[in-house]
C-alpha cells in the first residue's frame, strides 16, 4: 500500500461517489455529523446563556458597576443593588454543605465499594441513586419540619454552649439559616458523592489492592493508601459535581435559610442564596433596573460556578502530577 | 486486502469530512432506494444490513407520523368540541392573590357563553404588568396600582378595574397563650422597624390591659417573595409611620430592617407557627382557611377592628366617594368606624383600545357580568365584595373601553 499512494489516491477519488456512499449506510459519516451536532449545541446553548445573561443586565452593569459586586444594600424600593450577600450566603451554605458531605460520603463509598458483600452493596447504591432524584421541594418540606426544629432546639444551643467562644456560634438561633441550609444541602448532595465515587473505587484496578496486601498491608491500610489515592481523580470530580449541584440549589435553601440578606459570621444566622433571591423576587420585579439586576445576579451565579470549577480543574491537575512523582 | 480497504477508508474520510452539506442531501435517497448497485461478492453481508437498517429506519418513520397524527388529533380535539361559532380566546395574565376566584369567574363565564374563552396564568402582579405594557395579552391583573411611571410606558391607556377585595392580618406564636391580641398602627410599624424587640413593650401592652405578655424577643417574619400581600401590608405601615414612610417605602418586596423570610402565605405561617415568640402577615383568606388565629388592628377610627369580609368591604365603601376616576386608590387606613384598615382591591388592568371588536364586546361583556352577578361567588371563595357605590362607578367606567 505504501509503494503506491498515488494510485490509490487516484483510484479512490475516482470511485469515491459510491464508495462514499457505502461509507454513509454504515453510519459513519452520519455519526460523526450527529455527534458533531449534539456537541456544538452545548456550546452553542452556553454562549447563548452567557450572552442573554450579559445583554439583559446592562442597566444594573452601568448604574453600580463593579460596585455590584462588593455592597451589600438590597432595595428595590430606592433602587439599590448590591449582590454580596447573596454572594456570601451561596459560598458559606455550600462549604457547610461540603465539610458535611464530603467524609460522610467518601466513608459511606469506601464502605460499599471495599468492604461491604457485593449483593448488599449493589442495592444500597441503588437505593442511594433514588435519593438524588428526589425532588429538592421534598428535601425542602423536610429541612422545615425536622431540621428546623432540630437545629432550634438542640444543635444550635449545644454548639453555643460549647463552641459559642467562635464568632461562628452566636447571636439568637431561630433554626433557619447557613447552618441550616448547609445540613439541607449535604443531605442532597451526598448521593452524588456516594454513587459516583463508589464506581471509581470499584474501577481501580484489583493488582493495586493485590499488590499493596502482598507487601503486608492491612486491608484498610490498602484501601486507604493504595485504592483510595489511585480514585482520587474521580472522588474528586463527584466533589465537584455535588458542589455544583450545592450552589445551584434554589427551593430547598429559600425554604430553610431564612430569606434575610444580611453578612453575618454567625452560621446559625439567618442568611440568603443567589439562586434563592432570584426564584423569590424574579416574578414580581416590576422596574426594569429590578429586574436586570436581578438578571446580574445570574451572570454572578454563572461566574461562581465557572471559575469554582475552574479551580476544581486546577487542584486535579495539580494532585495528578503530585500523584505521578510519589509513585 | 485488508491494507487496501484501511487505505480506501482513510481517503474516505477526508472526504466525507469535506461534504457534509452533499452527505446531508444523499442520505433519503440513499436509505429510501429500493434499487441498489451490488459491485461485488464481500458486499453481501452489507446489504443485509443496509437492509437492517432500511427497517429500522422505517419503523423510526412510522412511529414519528403515529406521534404526529396522535399530536393533530389532541390538539385538534378542543376544536372539534367547541360550538361552531367562532371562539373569541382571551389571554390575561397576572396577580396570583385573586386567581381561585378569576379562574371561578372565568369558568363560570365560559359555561355562560361557550364561545368566550379566558386564559388567566397567574405569574404574578409584576409579570402582569410587564405583559400588558408590551401588549402580549388581553388584558393583565394586578395587586397594586401601576405606577404613573409605569403608565407613561403604556402604547395605549390602560384602565385599571378593582375585582374583589383582599387583606392582610397578623398572625403570631405566643406559646401558651391563645389570646386575641389588639395592635395599634404604631406599634405594627415599630416591630417591624425593629424598635419594639419585646413583647411585653409598653405599646403592645398598653393596647391589651389583662393580658400577661412574656419579656422574650419578638422575631418578625416577612414574605421573603414579592408579592401583592407585602405590598398592601407595607402600604399600610408607610401610612401608620412617617419612618416607615422615608425609610423603607413601599413595593411588592422591600428592604426589611429585620425579621426572617418565608416564601408564600406557607412559608410565612409555616415559618410563625414553628418559632415560638415570632410575629408575622398572611393574606386574610390564607388565615381563614386554614383557621390560622389573627390578632385585631386598630384603625384610624381608634376601634381594634377583627378584619373579616364585611370589615373589608366597610373600607372599601368608606373611600368610595373619594376615590380616583382611574380607580387607582390604596384602602388602607380608610375611614369608617368598622373599617379594616389593612385592606387592598386588586386590579383587572384593560387597556382603553382594543382593535378586535369581538374581544372588546367579550371583556366589556365579561366586565359587566364580573361586577354584577361575578361578585355573587366571591364569599364562597373568602373574597370580600365590592361595595355597591364602586359597581357603580366601574359600571360607568366600562364606557371608556372603545
Amino acid at each position: 500500500m505504501g509503494t503506491h499512494p498515488q494510485v490509490v489516491n487516484q483510484r479512490g477519488r475516482l470511485r469515491s461517489p459510491a464508495v462514499f456512499l457505502r461509507r454513509l449506510s454504515d453510519g459513519d459519516a452520519i455519526a460523526h455529523f450527529v455527534t458533531l451536532t449534539f456537541a456544538a449545541s452545548i456550546l452553542l446553548i452556553t454562549s447563548l446563556l452567557v450572552y442573554e445573561l450579559w445583554i439583559n443586565s446592562r442597566l444594573p452593569r452601568h448604574a453600580f458597576g463593579w460596585r455590584f459586586l462588593f455592597t451589600s444594600v438590597w432595595d428595590p424600593v430606592f433602587s439599590h443593588f448590591g449582590a454580596l450577600p447573596f454572594v456570601y450566603g451561596t459560598l458559606i451554605t455550600s462549604a457547610v454543605a461540603l465539610i458535611i458531605a464530603v467524609p460522610l460520603g467518601l466513608g459511606a463509598a469506601i464502605f460499599l465499594a471495599e468492604m461491604a458483600p457485593r449483593g448488599l452493596s449493589d442495592i444500597l447504591a441503588f437505593l442511594i441513586e433514588l435519593l438524588a432524584a428526589v425532588p429538592s421541594v421534598i428535601y425542602g418540606l423536610l429541612g422545615i419540619f425536622i431540621v428546623v426544629p432540630l437545629v432550634r432546639d438542640y444543635v444550635g444551643p449545644f454548639l453555643k454552649s460549647t463552641l459559642g467562644f467562635l464568632p461562628l456560634f452566636q447571636g439568637p438561633c431561630y433554626g433557619v439559616g447557613f447552618l441550616t441550609a448547609g445540613i439541607v444541602l449535604a443531605v442532597m448532595i451526598v448521593p452524588f458523592i456516594i454513587s459516583v465515587s463508589r464506581e471509581v473505587l470499584l474501577s481501580v484496578p484489583p493488582d493495586q489492592r493485590e499488590a499493596s496486601l502482598s507487601l503486608g498491608a492491612t486491608r484498610w491500610e490498602a484501601t486507604w493508601k493504595a485504592v483510595v489515592p489511585f480514585a482520587r481523580t474521580g472522588i474528586l470530580g463527584s466533589v465537584f459535581l455535588a458542589l455544583a449541584r450545592a450552589l445551584g440549589e434554589t427551593m430547598a435553601v429559600t425554604m430553610v435559610i431564612g430569606n434575610d440578606p444580611k453578612i453575618s459570621a454567625s452560621l446559625l444566622a439567618p442568611g440568603y442564596s443567589i439562586a434563592a433571591v432570584i426564584a423569590n423576587e424574579f416574578t414580581e420585579a416590576s422596574g426594569d433596573l429590578y429586574l436586570q439586576s436581578l438578571i446580574e445576579l445570574g451572570l454572578v451565579l454563572f461566574l461562581l460556578t465557572f471559575i469554582l470549577n475552574g479551580l476544581a480543574r486546577i487542584l486535579i491537575a495539580a494532585t495528578e502530577t503530585k500523584g505521578m512523582a510519589s509513585e | 486486502m485488508v491494507t487496501g480497504q484501511q487505505c480506501c477508508n482513510g481517503i474516505l474520510t477526508f472526504h466525507s469530512r469535506n461534504s457534509y452539506a452533499l452527505s446531508l442531501t444523499l442520505i433519503p435517497e440513499e436509505i429510501w432506494s429500493t434499487e441498489r448497485v451490488c459491485e461485488g461478492p464481500p458486499k453481501q453481508p452489507n446489504i443485509e444490513r443496509r437492509r437492517a437498517v432500511k427497517k429500522a429506519i422505517s419503523g423510526i418513520g412510522l412511529l414519528m407520523l403515529l406521534v404526529l397524527v396522535a399530536a393533530l388529533t389532541i390538539t385538534g380535539a378542543p376544536r372539534h368540541s367547541s360550538p361552531p361559532a367562532d371562539t373569541i380566546l382571551l389571554n390575561a395574565a397576572g396577580a396570583t392573590f385573586p386567581y381561585p376566584i378569576y379562574s371561578k369567574w372565568f369558568d363560570v363565564y365560559h359555561q355562560k357563553y361557550p364561545n368566550i374563552q379566558i386564559n388567566y396564568q397567574s405569574i404574578g402582579s409584576g409579570g402582569g404588568i410587564r405583559q400588558v405594557l408590551a401588549g402580549t395579552v388581553d388584558f393583565g391583573a394586578s395587586d397594586g396600582p401601576m405606577t404613573d411611571e409605569q403608565l407613561a410606558q403604556a402604547k395605549v391607556k390602560i384602565l385599571h378595574f378593582p375585582t374583589v377585595l383582599g387583606a392582610d392580618v397578623p398572625t403570631y406564636n405566643l406559646p401558651g397563650m391563645n389570646v386575641e391580641l389588639n395592635f395599634t398602627r404604631n406599634a405594627l410599624a415599630d416591630i417591624f422597624l425593629g424598635k419594639i424587640t419585646k413583647w411585653n413593650d409598653p405599646q403592645i401592652a398598653s393596647a391589651n390591659p389583662g393580658v400577661n405578655l412574656p419579656a422574650k424577643d419578638i422575631v418578625v417574619v416577612h414574605r421573603s417573595d414579592g408579592s401583592g400581600t407585602t405590598y398592601i401590608w407595607v402600604d399600610f405601615l408607610s401610612k401608620s409611620s412617617q419612618e416607615w414612610s422615608s425609610k423603607v417605602g413601599k413595593a411588592t418586596s422591600v428592604n426589611w430592617p429585620v425579621g426572617l423570610g418565608g416564601k408564600g402565605n406557607e412559608g410565612v405561617s409555616g415559618l410563625v407557627q414553628q418559632t415560638p415568640y415570632s410575629l408575622g402577615y398572611v393574606e386574610l383568606i390564607y388565615a381563614v382557611q386554614n383557621k390560622i388565629p389573627y390578632g385585631k388592628v386598630q384603625n384610624p377610627a381608634g376601634k381594634y377592628i377583627k378584619a373579616d369580609l364585611a370589615s373589608v368591604t366597610a373600607a372599601a365603601a368608606g373611600v368610595a366617594n373619594t376615590m380616583p376616576d382611574d380607580f387607582r386608590v390604596s384602602i388602607t387606613n380608610a375611614p369608617g368606624a368598622t373599617a379594616y384598615p389593612v385592606s387592598s382591591f386588586t386590579w383587572l388592568l384593560i387597556p382603553s383600545k382594543i382593535a378586535d371588536p369581538a374581544k372588546r364586546d367579550a371583556i366589556k361583556g365579561f366586565l359587566k357580568w364580573m361586577l354584577t352577578d361575578g361578585q355573587g361567588y366571591n364569599e364562597g371563595l373568602s373574597y370580600a365584595k365590592l361595595p355597591q357605590a364602586v359597581v357603580a362607578k366601574e359600571t360607568k367606567a366600562i364606557a371608556l373601553i372603545q
